[in-house]
């Protein structure tokens, strides 16, 4: 954290002045390491190991937090009998296909929930990214569950997941991560003593979680560990994701993603949402408890944002529009499909992939195969140059004049050169003003999109198709101001927020949204951000002037609500569990929640409302239930459907690891998404042979003084003399194994490529022991490329391409790879060198290897 | 400037006569010294930002002059920086003021070994043009049972994590008109 | 008005001493490199406001550090040093890992070797081989004397027996299997410029180009300075610099201009973490005295001040700091002089020598004539 979110640091360190004891877990000691308490070093894609060790104490030990965890999650309720968990499975739980590795969930369910399961089959959910929409829509659930408040009952979630985590001991631990168990026990006895009424602790994680097969899954255990000590909800608490660009959080709300429309609502798929009807079931799960109950109102009233008077309820809000999913159109299969010719055009909009994407060389590859390509960026970066200066150019692979890309470069406006919301880390939507007008020819990507529209819509006025019906009736008239015509960002804000389609005026809250089409809303999430007219992003009023909350600071979503779910700050009866962590109460004497923070909850409902039988949506949620987004108001401690992988965590090893899966014959992730594509591959790992070939692991992060693919830092002389150059760290161990020199030369080797690096040998990496093995990881940057005022070979080349299964993110964590001294070949020898390699690893491009590892054949593995 | 000015202006009369008799300090102020002032001072106007770098959200002050970026720097009213800035925000003037950014629309044909200059609405009237070529080209309109596709897969985009709200919003809103469906940022990486 | 007898030497209040009547309170900065998280935000807002240029793309070696030195064109620099020395109250980061001997010493040094200079001549070079072993020496505090003696001693003594203190020569860590590394920490430090109570730069500048500000701090004025350079020798902290490419000296200004605005210095400003703190020299003293307290209860001994006192060498520094380690760690002296504190002496010695030389030339000529 200090080392990529520095100025979030402060609050560590304000903590630790305050007695706050910090652990620091990572593959290499950092600059976070240097200042926290304990620092453990890990093996990298081991951190289920990890944190299903500290699962594993709590219960062992009976350290939950059994008020919270009684009342606020789901470890009393019975899970289904025909659910068969991996400690019988080998590393499979019930349910799974081999055919197309994934599984079936309805065996996974609530005891009487078994047919119900709202997704069944899993294949298409992870083509389309979308099983999470199940966890954040909540899964059908019924009302009422079978229920133990023992926690003894066999098939009670709490007792399921203590058998789940049982044999994640601390020796495990230490046989899996190479944490020694002094270090693991340090960790664990810190992190539970800082739980109940009194104390919270909170948990903090980067993409070092999220790029990895198995991603979704740590999360998933750290979310585990805190619903189990109580600290969700709570100030002090949480689990803090850490994202790393300036709206990356706003381009989730308001998705450019494929698989999302904006406000987390499904992008409708060909098979299973035919109509507006089926789509937002699909959504709400009708009977079901929670918020999403409303579903209607929102989708309707985007589609009304969309489409304005030609959105009609007679002809489902224009919903024939909405282009339809048919599987897996995310980024990965999108490069594979230029590869393959498929894909014609190509916008690269402050995105960098041919240096910040996993395996570049298939990147490049892929745009070098294009008709035409857009770059609208503030710096001439390595995709737009690639067909000029790339490596594939070094090696005779892309020839500039056999090289068909029409390249289109659109300098783009910087952030003081427009105005306009990010939304941060927390959800919080700052307005920036604009400073000063763009140079030359840059302008912003609003000017861009508006005037492109414009035109598109311009040269088809008068076609008679269907299809371009759904751009013509786009409504599209948004005021522009200022010499280049620049369109009103309020204005866009303003439909983002929401307005009484009769009168304009801004909705004040998604509560007003209507599925009748008097509402129109472009984010039912950011309703509120434009009330009374306001823009509350803008709002400015100093910390000096308002309470440690800030509420006054911008506008976060939902409802400017600071803290989520923090309905669980309060006691099942609505005190504060403590006057130290008071935060959102119950006031009996107003009867209604009140406190810091807007509370995450019906304002008057009282914490005795017991909903009546049957009730659904918002009814059907309790006055003890926080979790109010969820089918049944709990927090998942145990989640039958929604993660396609597992109702529960289970360590799998890396796609490309050098050992053998300690705790089940399972060795990776079996419902990873792979490519057999010919320019794709995995370098071999246990049980098949070969892996020494690539005996080290390698992983890859980012400097405090650089940004990302380093677009806007390697070009910016004051950065870029604090890290100039490309560099590998190397424990002393490896440099005596491997003859590497310091500020030397190394070249690394995967499957797929061979980049070089300066050596930097330094204590701060060290070997592990694992499985009585010498473990060996290397660490390196992954910021440089072959543009900028500072240059280096692109760490991302050497990973292949293996995606989570839940939401398609690449294992870009860790790999193997081969570290030897001296530089890399240039030219033609060096394709012969990594063919070599690929030869002598026995890797055959465009084959994967079996997903299923258990080497018993005909042993149960679930349904199959 | 008369001569007694002269006289009273030189440093070692300054010396002599004021209460600096070794002339390190009131005495030895250079006029430049003098009428140093921080540039802040004198901006024409305050833009209230917010960094471009990590998802913190540090608030930053946006000095300018004369329509240029004269100093970038924390806001101390905000309750996530409280003014500070990382390396890199604190290098955000030297980011907008690059000598190195690309201000021009610059062009490469296919199977072209060089760059050359378009005039910006050319450019966006290519692009329109091939974006309706290959949606063209690629257009489904239904599946193989006869279900609505409504869509191109043609051509894609990626970015976004780096790019305002009311910008995303524009560009979801109007690819999604257009029947275009592949769309990514960051967040998938 | 009389200077102060301790004009050039003691304890002083240099403003009022320079003639400012009125003057503010002498104001400072307070580095507790306890908390610095190495970011270097410190070293790029100081560029920023004060328009620095750019001081090189080589990479050092030296840990994280790839600025140097203090120098015309980096008028903060951070530095990094890993050592094999426990950290504090801290838990030792490595214990249980199947690890051999430290290389750290070994890095650095090897570092320092490097053929690319970040000084400007005729600045301060970067550091020798020796230097930069010390620096990443480590070892307890008792053995540091030797160290600072002998630092290739030291070097050895850390890097293990063979290592020869060249780049490549040999592998770092070759021949340290037996040893084991559990303890490691990692120090950083942002350096700037003193300003010293008794700036010797300010001494011998024979134009008036540095001078003292009314609020103590130590400026060179860019119109003034004719790039002389006898500033840059009479430095006991190797700070001062000469451009290369405009000849003039050029150091951390404490941000004159910011100050007289009543705002606070870029860098301090910019740091995340209160690792740079800027403020009244006495505040910042009491404020550095109760940290030192605080860090010593909560198991961190080695905790102390350098900078602070008054008495020493050079009356005080205008920029003190707390430190983790002895101040050669850091690459700072560890007994700063300032050195024109022999000025007088020699002014009297020369005065009575001159006025010896007078008598016997007039004894000559009497005793000629007569």
């Amino acid at each position: 954290m200090a080392e990529a979110h520095p100025v979030g640091f402060q609050w560590v360190m304000e903590a630790k002045r305050r007695g706050a004891k910090v652990f620091h877990v990572d593959p290499r000691f950092t600059r976070t390491s240097a200042v926290a308490d304990s620092y453990l070093p890990i093996r990298a894609g081991t951190d289920i190991a990890l944190l299903g060790g500290v699962v594993r104490y709590i219960l062992d030990n009976e350290l939950d937090f059994r008020e919270y965890v009684l009342s606020y999650t789901n470890a009393a309720t019975i899970v289904s009998e025909e659910f068969s968990d991996t400690e019988d499975g080998d590393g499979f739980f019930s349910g799974f296909d081999p055919e197309t590795g994934t599984y079936v969930q309805d065996s996974w369910q609530y005891e009487g929930n078994e047919g119900s399961s709202g997704s069944g089959h899993t294949a298409k959910e992870r083509d389309s990214a979308s099983g999470l929409e199940h966890e954040s829509h909540g899964a059908q659930i019924d009302g009422d569950t079978p229920r133990d408040e023992t926690l003894q009952h066999p098939r009670c979630v709490y007792q399921i997941l203590k058998r789940h985590f049982a044999r994640y001991t601390p020796e495990m631990v230490e046989r899996v991560c190479g944490i020694p168990q002094d270090k693991f026990l340090e960790l664990a006895e810190a992190w539970t003593r800082n739980s109940g009424r009194e104390r919270t602790g909170m948990l903090i994680y980067s993409v070092g979680w999220t790029q990895h097969s198995v991603g979704v899954q740590y999360i998933r255990t750290g979310a585990i560990i805190q619903l189990l000590l109580g600290n969700m909800g709570r100030p002090g608490g949480g689990v803090m994701a850490l994202r790393g660009h300036a709206s990356i959080q706003g381009s989730t709300d308001i998705p450019t993603l494929f698989n999302l429309l904006p406000g987390y609502l499904p992008m409708p798929h060909h098979a299973d949402h035919p109509t507006f009807d089926e789509w937002v079931d699909s959504i709400r799960h009708p009977g079901q408890k929670g918020f999403w109950g409303n579903a209607g109102s929102f989708a309707a009233s985007l589609l009304k944002a969309y489409w304005g008077d030609a959105a009609t309820p007679e002809n489902d809000y224009c919903y024939g529009y909405l282009p339809r999913l048919t599987g897996d159109h995310g980024t990965y299969q999108q490069v594979l499909n230029m590869i393959d010719g498929k894909i014609k055009g190509y916008f690269l909009l402050g995105q960098n992939p041919a240096v910040g994407s996993a395996h570049g060389r298939a990147q490049r590859l892929g745009m070098a195969n294009l008709d035409w390509l857009v770059v609208r960026d503030l710096f001439m970066i390595e995709s737009a140059t690639f067909w000029q200066n790339g490596p594939e150019v070094a090696t005779g692979e892309i020839v500039p004049k056999e090289c068909r890309t029409e390249v289109f470069f659109l300098p783009a406006a910087s952030h003081v050169e427009k105005e306009g919301t990010f939304t941060q880390t927390q959800r919080l939507l700052q307005w920036r003003e604009k400073a000063v007008e763009p140079p030359g020819d840059a302008r912003s990507e609003l000017w861009f999109f508006y005037h492109l529209g414009r035109k598109l819509r311009e040269k088809l006025a008068d076609s008679p198709l269907p299809r371009d019906r759904a751009l013509l009736d786009l409504t599209w008239d948004y005021p522009t101001h200022g010499p280049q015509a620049e369109p009103s960002a309020e204005a866009v804000l303003r439909e983002i927020n929401g307005y009484d389609v009769a009168t304009g005026r801004p909705l004040s809250s998604f509560a007003e949204a209507r599925a009748d089409g008097s509402t129109a809303i472009g984010c039912w999430i950011y309703t509120g951000v434009y009330a009374d007219g306001v823009n509350q992003a803008a709002r400015r009023k100093s910390r000096h002037e308002q309470d440690w909350v800030a509420a006054e600071w911008g506008w976060a979503w939902p409802a400017n609500r600071r803290i989520l779910y923090n309905r669980a700050s309060a006691d099942p009866d609505g005190n504060p569990w403590s006057e130290r962590k008071r935060y959102v109460w119950w006031d009996a004497e107003k009867s209604e929640w009140t406190g810091y923070d807007v509370p995450d909850f019906e304002k008057t409902k009282p914490p005795s409302y017991q909903p009546p039988p049957g009730a659904s949506g918002t009814e059907g949620i309790a006055g003890d239930d926080p979790f109010i987004m969820q089918g049944d108001g709990k927090g998942w401690l145990y989640a039958p459907s929604g993660v396609l992988d597992g109702p529960l965590p289970t360590h799998y090893e890396p796609v490309e690891s050098p050992v053998r899966n300690p705790l089940y014959g399972q060795q990776a992730n079996p419902t990873r998404k792979m490519y057999a594509h010919p320019v794709n591959s995995v370098n071999p790992s246990p049980p098949e042979q070969h892996s020494q070939v690539f005996p080290y692991v390698f992983t890859v992060s980012r400097l405090t003084e650089h940004h990302t693919a380093g677009a806007m830092s390697r070009t910016v002389s004051p950065l870029a003399e604090l890290q100039p150059e490309m560099f590998v760290e190397v424990s002393p161990e490896l440099a005596v194994e491997r003859g590497l020199a310091h500020l030397g030369w190394a070249h690394l080797v995967s499957g797929r490529a061979v980049i070089e690096a300066k050596v930097l040998v330094t204590d701060r990496l060290t070997p592990l022991r694992v499985e009585n093995r010498l473990i060996h990881q290397v660490w390196l940057p992954y910021h440089f490329g072959f543009e900028g005022l500072v240059t280096g070979d692109s760490a991302n080349d050497l990973f292949g391409i293996s995606l989570d299964p839940n939401v398609l993110i690449q294992e870009s964590k860790v790999g193997t790879c081969d570290v030897r001294p001296g530089r890399r070949p240039t030219g033609p020898a060096l394709l012969d060198l990594v063919a070599d390699y690929q030869r002598r690893a026995g890797i055959n491009p465009g084959h994967n290897a079996p997903a299923v590892t258990t080497d018993s054949e005909g042993k149960e593995h679930g349904a199959s | 400037m008369g001569l007694r000015t002269f006289i009273e202006g030189w440093p070692v009369y300054r010396q002599l006569t004021g209460t600096d008799p070794l002339g390190r300090g009131a005495a030895a102020k250079s006029d430049g010294s003098r009428a140093l002032t921080a540039r802040t001072e004198d901006a024409d106007s305050v833009a209230r930002s917010v960094c471009p770098y990590c998802a913190v959200g540090c608030g930053q002050r946006v000095f300018v002059k004369d329509g240029q970026v004269s100093q970038i720097e924390g806001d101390p009213d905000s309750p996530i920086s409280r003014g500070r800035l990382c390396p890199k925000g604190s290098a955000s003037k030297s980011l907008v003021t690059s000598p190195l950014r690309q201000t021009t629309v610059r062009y490469r044909r296919p199977y072209s070994t060089q760059w050359e200059d378009l005039e910006l609405d050319t450019a966006l009237d290519m692009i329109a043009d091939r974006m309706l070529a290959a949606r063209e080209q690629t257009w489904e309109d239904v599946d193989t049972q006869g279900r609505p596709l409504n869509r191109t897969l043609g051509f894609s985009s990626l970015g976004g994590a780096t790019l305002d709200n009311e910008e995303n919003y524009l560009i979801k809103k109007l690819f999604t008109a257009m029947g275009a469906l592949q769309i990514e940022n960051q967040a998938r990486i | 008005m009389l200077p102060d007898p301790n004009s050039l030497y003691g304890p002083l209040d240099p403003a009022p001493d320079a003639g400012y009547e009125n003057a503010p309170p002498r104001m400072g900065f307070f580095t507790d490199t306890s908390v610095c998280i190495g970011c270097k935000a410190c070293e790029v807002a100081c560029k920023e406001w004060n328009g620095v240029p750019e001081s090189g793309l080589d990479l050092l070696g030296m840990s994280y550090d790839n600025t140097g030195a203090l120098t015309a064109n980096s008028w903060r620099h951070v530095a990094f040093i890993e050592q094999p020395r426990p950290a504090g109250h801290r838990t030792p980061p490595f214990a249980g890992t199947p690890t051999d001997g430290s290389v750290s010493a070994a890095s650095a040094a090897a570092a320092a070797g490097t053929s690319e200079r970040t000084g400007t001549d005729p600045g301060v070079p970067t550091g020798t081989p020796s230097a930069a072993a010390r620096m990443a020496g480590g070892g307890p505090a008792d053995v540091l004397g030797a160290i600072a003696a002998d630092p290739t001693a030291a070097g050895r003594g850390d890097a293990g027996p063979q290592f020869l203190g060249m780049p490549g020569a040999q592998p770092p860590g070759r021949g340290t299997g037996v040893e084991e590394r559990t303890d490691f920490r990692w120090l950083m430090m942002s350096d700037v410029c003193k300003h010293c109570t008794h700036a010797a730069c300010l001494d011998v500048c024979p134009t008036g180009s540095l001078f003292r500000t009314e609020f103590g701090t130590v400026v060179v004025q860019e119109d003034i300075c004719n790039g002389c350079g006898y500033c840059i020798s009479a430095c006991p902290y190797g700070v001062i610099d000469q451009r290369k490419d405009d000849g003039r000296a050029w150091k951390c200004t404490l941000c004159y201009d910011r100050l007289g605005a009543g705002m606070t210095p870029a860098c301090a400003q910019a740091c995340p973490t209160e690792s740079i703190q800027y403020g009244p020299l006495d505040e910042l003293r009491e404020r550095a005295a109760a940290r030192v307290a605080t860090l010593h209860e909560r198991g961190v001994p080695e905790a102390r001040l350098y900078g602070h006192d008054p008495n020493d060498g050079v009356g005080g520094d205008g920029a003190f700091f707390l430190l983790l380690d002895e101040p050669e760690v850091y690459g700072l002296p560890p007994d700063p002089v300032v050195t024109t504190r022999d000025l007088p002496k020699m002014w009297k010695r020369a005065g009575l020598a001159a006025l010896a030389m007078a008598a016997a030339t007039v004894a000559a000529f009497v005793g000629g004539s007569s």
